[in-house]
């Protein structure tokens, strides 16, 4: 694999100052886990964030030292050779607040108790992530990131990165975004949350005290949002009306069973797909990112006007947007789109053709890759300068 | 859009793109609407200290624009230009491309609604080579309209005179003419002569 980073091993940081959060709380300390790859340039100039969306963590590329399986979310485009190239940029992932694959969650031990934070886990916001990333920043010497990238969720931070800390970057790379979630979105998340707390092993948020985990709920959650992710016709062409009949059942041939067990392939892989991540997501994590993605808005303290909420960007921009995303679909990347134009910032805009429904910004489109290695091309050309 | 790379000035623009391109004041903001590998802009950008974006439907010269470093917006012109509606501009051009257009009107009202200034460049069907084509019964075909009758994108040709009434009946005024034949300009009988037309405009 001449095209991975190799072998990763996550770091940690940790942080002493309180950080206020966007509720008014505050959390005193904290550690934050995160990877690098590539090597800082001399002049610091040319690291660049990647942000990650809900269910992601810090393992952006290359494979994970303790798991060989473990291989980065985003590995397609973060690697020697490939978009974000590694042997040009130093890349970082970093683990946000409240997460559950090492930064401080609420699976870890509240100071003030020594037990689990569980559900006093502050409710954190993009936002708050964002001034978390900038501390992290701050203790790896980086002023000015090249570019903060990310896709849905991790695009909503790297809009924030822009209005937030104008100066410390020069690019955003945001895909398959929004600049804030519609009623449906909020609707889906709400099922997925209710789905948890009401699952009787939640127990009220402090079920690592009963040694158990809402796993039931935490399945459903997932299923509900891995639909969202998929679009009707990936759907349709991978399991179809398919009945689901294992090898050992083949006797079932193609008549209906008449019973609420799996009958269809698509219940099976959603079953799936949901007992496995109920084994290694924290339902509390669930909650607080849901929340945090119903909480973006920048436009809110602007009266809605998106346009006045983008105004302190100083950076370029790179939106991209995928033809069958139905959870963030294109006309939510152009709502950003015109008000990045309004604001005459240069910002260049695709709506790719693909197929696979929002799931499409993790995979291997070739339009996709072509043009986000076409601007990182630019990206590197503007530090030489 | 339909042209060959057979007359390309200094700058390797096409002949029309380097007539627009001397027609728009350095430091302008342009909006280049079908702006295909974004050559025009580039131009703009770096010999006329110009900034915009161009739009483009087509993947691959959109990808041919992020390679040129060229801020191109995807998206089909015919629907609407109501991402730009926040923002002015000095110019908005549409090259060779407003023969193509289904919803003519509709691209020339919005083009003098976002921009300042408008320019379009269209192939000129009036040409008399056309005319003796259709007088020995064949449609015309040219290096600007390369296209069999069955097989083209052509959907709104005119002549030099037509243009001139529907910017007239849009309430657009002219501002500057220009003619051109085989990378040449055209001032006698252009009606006739000229190959390709390029006009500014301006409401009125």
């Amino acid at each position: 694999m001449t095209d991975s980073v190799g072998v990763t091993t996550p770091q940690r940081l940790r942080f002493d100052a309180p950080l206020a959060l966007s509720s008014g709380a505050s959390i005193d300390q904290y550690e934050l886990v995160y990877e690098t790859y590539g090597r800082l340039n001399e002049a610091r100039s040319n690291a660049v964030l990647v942000c990650h969306a809900l269910n992601a963590s810090h393992h952006v590329a290359g494979v994970s030292a303790s798991d060989d399986k473990d291989i980065g979310w985003w590995d397609n485009m973060v690697g020697p050779g490939k978009a974000v190239d590694t042997e040009r940029f130093f890349v970082i992932g970093v683990n946000n607040l409240g997460s559950c694959f090492g930064s401080t969650g609420p699976m870890s031990p509240n100071p003030a108790t020594g037990k689990p934070y569980g559900p006093d886990f502050p409710v954190v916001t993009v936002e708050d992530w964002v001034n978390a990333q900038a501390r992290l920043a701050d203790a790896l010497g980086i002023a000015r990131f090249a570019a903060v990238i990310g896709g849905s969720l991790g695009g909503m931070q790297a809009l924030a990165w822009s209005t937030l800390y104008p100066d410390r970057l020069s690019h955003c790379v945001a895909i398959a975004t929004a600049p804030r979630l519609s009623a449906q979105n909020i609707a889906f998340n709400e099922v997925a949350r209710r789905a948890i707390v009401t699952d009787p092993d939640f127990h009220g948020g402090r079920f690592y005290d009963f040694d158990t985990v809402p796993a039931r709920g935490l399945q459903v959650a997932r299923m509900i949002g891995h639909i969202t992710y998929l679009s009707d016709d990936t759907m349709a062409e991978r399991f179809g009306r398919t009945l689901r009949r294992p090898a050992q059942d083949a006797s079932l041939g193609n008549s209906y069973q008449f019973t609420f067990d799996v009958e269809f392939e698509i219940e099976s892989y959603l079953r799936y797909q949901g007992e496995k991540f109920s084994r290694y997501f924290d339902a509390n994590t669930y909650l607080l990112i849901t929340r945090a993605l119903d909480y973006f808005d920048p436009a809110r303290d602007h009266d809605g006007d998106l346009a006045a909420a983008l105004a302190p960007a100083r950076c370029d921009f790179l939106l991209a947007s995928f033809s069958t995303d139905w959870r963030f679909a294109p006309e939510r990347s152009r709502e950003i789109v015109a008000a990045l134009l309004a604001n005459r910032r240069r910002v260049t805009y695709a709506e790719i053709d693909a197929p696979h429904g929002h799931d499409a910004f993790l995979l291997d489109d070739s339009r996709y890759h072509a043009l986000m290695k076409a601007y990182f091309d630019r990206i590197a050309t503007g530090l030489a300068a | 859009m339909n042209l060959t790379s057979a007359a390309l000035d200094r700058h390797g623009l096409r002949p029309d793109l380097a007539a627009i391109a001397d027609w728009i004041a350095p430091g302008s903001r342009v909006l280049d609407l079908g702006c295909g590998d974004g050559v025009l802009l580039d131009h703009l950008q770096h010999a006329k200290g110009c900034s915009g974006y161009g739009v483009e439907i087509d993947d691959a010269q959109v990808l041919a624009c992020a390679h040129r470093g060229v801020d191109v917006i995807q998206q089909n012109i015919e629907a609407g230009l109501d991402m730009f509606a926040g923002s002015r501009f000095d110019v908005v051009v549409l090259s060779m491309a407003i023969q193509a257009t289904q919803h003519t009107e509709r691209v020339l009202r919005e083009m003098s609604q976002v921009g300042l200034e408008g320019i379009v460049s269209f192939p000129n069907f009036g040409h008399w080579t056309h005319a003796m084509s259709i007088l020995r019964g064949r449609m015309p075909m040219s290096r600007e309209m390369p296209y069999q009758w069955y097989d083209t994108p052509n959907l709104h040709l005119s002549t030099p005179l037509d243009f001139e009434d529907l910017l007239d009946k849009l309430g657009l005024v002219v501002t500057r003419r220009g003619y051109m034949a085989n990378g040449q300009p055209i001032r006698f009988l252009p009606g006739l002569r000229c190959t390709q037309a390029i006009y500014r405009f301006r409401s009125r």
